[in-house]
């Protein structure tokens, strides 16, 4: 089977490390050896965060290097610069239509990109980019915290994987009463 | 069964498939997950230690007394612990000790990027380096067997990489046959390091060394992998996960023990291949020692990074630059010029915030210590002239006050810091009579590693309710006069407390209590400005809240960004309200 690399990128607190959690147990099911690299502690303080998953018949390395990432989902526009240079050439990027102004930007000196200048940035760093609603998404169905899940949705419709197995991850790693609202979700992330 | 766990899961799920009933560690990253996994499994007993130190002592004691014990720590932890290592390897148990240290090439939260191998050597005690999850599930067992065999502490050194990543793993169960307890034998001779019994030991550890180094020949996770002979690699660790698909080709020689090493069959491999290359994390720990036996290395530390941790990226760049491999990965360069950064910041509502804005409104030269205030160090807060180690803050505040600065010096140090290091240093203030303010800066949790408890919660690590250490009464025991105590939350209350502090002139403790917010089922209140009576001065933004922004709306007098409150992040602490002259902040019903 075909190596897959996923990049995970947003803010501590926006629930990255939870899809990355799914993401790594639907490589499982469908078959695949599969790591997952991310780093704890002083992320979590608002900081930026990166978690890194890989599918392969055999997966050697946690993580990859610069321009060797398959697929980069952000889940938030400033993320997706910032990590943009993991992507290899002809890369796929996902990218949560959200922006979280850094301390820099809403105290300091510094602007925030513009949607324009984003554009342009992911256009020529990647093979295809899809700027998604997934926050929007996730509010029309009650709450910002299904964001995650709404960005694995929109990522399944690129990956060879049946629906079943990503339900299935789903359910086993989300509380029982949220369970209605996160296949919900998905769903929605698949129209994206 | 399989599963997918991280490093740290499975450093835990081997502690108890391979019998061990008595594990010890005080929270560090990248290690912490070990306990908190371990404590899950009820045939072992499981504690936070207040410091590495003691959680070794404790480890010793239980191998002493016949059992299988497990310490963890990151490795600036084994600094702390280094003495407990230093006679455990002297002395050697009938039970079995295996210490978990946890390294941090990269320095993802750490404050240097030692490589702990060397203490390995140090002690004279075997390390076992695994590649991955299931190495690091499979190795506890193998740390233990060899523990019994030879005698001796055995170091897991794992790192960051290892630690947070997971794979599959295939899970076993308890093991049956290990004796629970062996009887404690009594044997003065062995356990008790006077200088005429240390002696006599010595030369029991020398022979030790030498009989592990046969064993190290025929350890299974030495493992030659024959495959093109032109090129042979030598690696450990997560290293050799990079490597392995660098050099897809190559022969390897995974090294799975680092101490001591097989030479024969070393120099096997090295003779059997056109050239030798040495890939390995920080120091060259291992390549010194190819050298060392005169076995030459066509690339080692000169191309392969000694700062830093590895990526197969890294790796391959420098293997490319060695002439190994004939292409590298170029990543595409997109221009985008600079973005904001993104540091971890001080929450919305910490209750540290306050302090550090005192203490630069007075000019303090500030000595701190390893938690969450250690954000202090950076803008917006930007207020910490020294940061060393645990426990640190108050030694360097007490010398810099006896050398005599214009300014004074005071100390900061969280709750869970001064219980693990920071009572001696405290002791000598007092004892050696320093003018010197400690802040105690008491959020009642361990916060930065995830909210364990520690000696001053009433809680366990097992959920035991227990004694609640009290910092005032500590520091009067210690002879202190000047004992205070603030909720930092309230400003004007704390400037008071640290004025007198401070005017007293004499050894001082302010302790400053207020919960972390994540101790709060719900945010107490939120914040409003309003624009109106903003005239936007500025005062507000000198806190370093996040949660209070610059608005779009501009002062026509001043063309200055009037402030404006994050609704989502805002916690409801009010210390903006407090410093606002003006009045525009107000509290929102929620």
């Amino acid at each position: 089977m075909k190596t897959t690399n996923f990049a995970l990128v947003g803010v501590g607190g926006q629930g990255v490390l939870l899809a990355s959690d799914i993401l790594a147990e639907v490589g499982v099911e469908a078959g695949y050896d599969v790591k997952k690299s991310e780093v704890h502690g002083m992320a979590q303080r608002g900081g930026s965060v990166l978690s890194q998953v890989r599918w392969a018949d055999k997966v050697y390395a946690p993580l990859v290097g610069n321009g060797e990432v398959d697929y980069l989902i952000s889940f938030e526009l400033l993320e997706a610069l910032r990590w943009l240079q993991l992507l290899k050439k002809g890369g796929t990027a996902i990218v949560n239509e959200q922006r979280l102004p850094p301390l820099a930007v809403s105290s300091g000196g510094m602007e925030y990109p513009g949607l324009e200048q984003i554009k342009k940035a992911l256009a020529a760093g990647t093979g295809e980019y899809h700027l998604v609603p997934a926050l929007a998404k996730a509010e029309e169905l009650g709450t910002e915290r299904a964001t995650n899940v709404v960005l694995i949705g929109a990522l399944s419709k690129s990956l060879d994987v049946p629906e079943d197995e990503w339900l299935k991850v789903i359910e086993r790693r989300v509380p029982e009463k949220y369970l209605e609202l996160n296949r919900k979700a998905f769903a929605a992330g698949q129209t994206l | 069964m399989k599963a997918l766990l991280s490093g740290n899961e499975a450093v835990a799920r081997g502690a108890y498939e391979s019998g061990v009933v008595f594990a010890s560690a005080y929270p560090g990253t990248p290690s912490t997950e070990i306990l908190e996994n371990i404590v899950q499994y009820k045939e072992i007993y499981a504690e936070w230690s207040p410091n590495e130190k003691i959680a070794l002592d404790g480890a010793i004691g239980a191998a002493y007394a016949g059992k299988r014990s497990l310490a963890a720590m990151k490795m600036v932890g084994l600094n702390v612990a280094a003495e407990a290592l230093f006679y455990s390897s002297y002395t050697g148990f009938d039970g079995a000790l295996v210490i978990v240290t946890a390294d941090d090439p990269g320095m993802h939260s750490s404050q240097n990027e030692q490589d702990n191998r060397y203490y390995a050597k140090f002690a004279k005690v075997p390390m076992l380096e695994p590649t991955d999850s299931q190495e690091a599930k499979d190795f506890v067992g193998l740390a233990l067997e060899i523990s019994e065999k030879f005698d001796a502490p055995v170091l897991l050194r794992m790192t960051t990489r290892i630690c947070h990543s997971s794979g599959v793993v295939e899970l076993g169960e308890r093991k049956a046959g290990v004796p629970e307890r062996k009887p404690f034998a009594r044997n003065a001779m062995k356990y008790s390091m006077i200088p005429g019994f240390a002696k006599r030991r010595h030369p029991v550890m020398e022979q030790r060394l030498k009989d592990l180094a046969e064993y190290a020949e025929t350890f299974p996770h030495n493992k030659v992998e024959w495959g093109d002979r032109s090129l042979g690699v030598v690696a450990n660790g997560v290293a050799y996960q990079y490597a392995r698909e660098v050099f897809p080709e190559a022969s390897f020689l995974r090294l799975g023990m680092s101490w001591p090493l097989p030479e024969k069959l070393i120099r096997d491999f090295a003779s059997q291949v056109d050239k030798v290359v040495v890939v390995e994390e920080l120091d060259p720990f291992l390549e010194e020692h190819l050298k060392m036996m005169g076995i030459e290395v066509a690339a080692g530390k000169d191309f392969f990074p000694i700062l830093d941790e590895f990526n197969p990226g890294i790796v391959r760049d420098a293997a490319y630059k060695a002439g190994l491999v004939k292409e590298t990965v170029e990543p595409q360069k997109v221009e985008m010029g600079p973005l904001p950064p993104r540091p971890p910041v001080l929450c919305a509502g910490c209750p540290h915030r306050p302090v550090y804005y005192l203490l630069k409104k007075y000019g303090l030269v500030v000595n701190s210590d390893i938690g969450c205030y250690a954000l202090a160090v950076l803008p917006p807060i930007a207020t910490t002239d020294t940061l060393g180690c645990m426990g640190a803050s108050i030694g360097v505040a007490h010398g810099i006050n006896k050398a005599g600065v214009e300014e004074r010096a005071v100390a900061t140090i969280g709750d869970s810091t001064l219980w693990h290091a920071g009572m001696p240093g405290l002791l000598n203030v007092v004892y050696n009579k320093s003018n010197t303010v400690t802040l105690i800066l008491d959020n009642l949790t361990t916060a930065m590693t995830g909210h364990q408890p520690h000696p001053g919660t009433g809680r366990t690590l097992m959920g035991e309710k227990t004694v609640k250490g009290d910092f005032e009464a500590l520091a009067r025991a210690m002879g202190y006069e000047e004992v205070r105590t603030v909720d930092p939350l309230d400003l004007k209350e704390t400037e008071e407390a640290l004025k007198a502090s401070l005017d007293a002139n004499k050894p001082a403790v302010l302790i400053t209590r207020s919960p972390c917010i994540f101790m709060y089922e719900k945010r107490p209140g939120l914040y409003e400005v309003d624009a109106e009576r903003c005239n936007a001065c500025g005062r507000c933004f000198e806190i370093g809240c996040p949660a209070v922004v610059r608005s779009e709306e501009i002062h026509e007098k001043s063309a200055k960004a009037k402030a404006e409150i994050n609704t989502i992040l805002c916690f409801g602490c009010s210390v903006c309200e407090q410093v606002c002259a003006r009045k525009a902040i107000y509290a929102l019903e929620e």
